[in-house]
């Protein structure tokens, strides 16, 4: 999993069946002192998350299985919120 | 796997439910030397791993997901296990 922040949501009528009715978040991926790491990423939401929120994402297979049975074609699932974190880096981060 | 590092812990509340009573913590993946290579990760703990702790990181793959113990959990990392030692014998 990663750390994100919530920077928008995606807005979409036509798309496949199985994305009916799921919330599309838009993330901005961050490290834990809440750099930017990478490019933004559209993800689907399975805890009810909203914009400017810290979550955590699930990548790659395991992001479909939050709904099943149900089969939702997706990459990429906010699968909790953070209240916070701690951080105590022993080593640098590149 | 991969070798990493354990530099932090996160709290969630609310989260998905297969996810409750997950232990996560976040983990630098490192290089077999120590040095931090690629970006922190957010690993569920199946190692009683603490901070500071060298670790043996599970990234991807249904292997992750068996460290909560529950079927199709959706989880991605894992800690697998606390590393004693690492021994690199160089290449001539």
């Amino acid at each position: 999993m990663q750390l994100a922040r919530v920077i928008g949501n995606v807005v979409s009528t036509h798309k496949d069946q199985s994305l009916v009715g799921q919330k599309l978040l838009v993330l901005q991926p961050v490290s834990p002192l809440r750099k930017e790491i990478g490019h933004p990423v559209v993800a689907v939401d399975s805890v009810g998350a909203g914009v400017g929120e810290e979550v955590f994402f699930v990548r790659g297979r395991e992001a479909t299985f939050p709904f099943l049975p149900d089969q939702v074609i997706t990459d990429a699932n906010v699968v909790g919120i953070v209240d916070q974190w701690s951080y105590q880096p022993e080593t640098q981060e590149p | 796997m991969r070798i990493g590092r354990v530099t932090g812990a996160v709290v969630s509340t609310q989260k998905h439910e297969k996810l409750h009573g997950a232990k996560l913590l976040l983990v630098q993946p490192i290089s077999p030397d120590g040095r931090a290579s690629g970006v922190t990760v957010l690993a569920v703990d199946a190692a009683q791993a603490g901070i500071g702790d060298k670790v043996l990181l599970v990234i991807e793959g249904r292997a992750a997901g068996q460290a909560v113990r529950r079927r199709a959990a959706p989880v991605d990392a894992a800690i697998v296990g606390v590393i004693d030692s690492v021994t690199r014998y160089e290449r001539d």
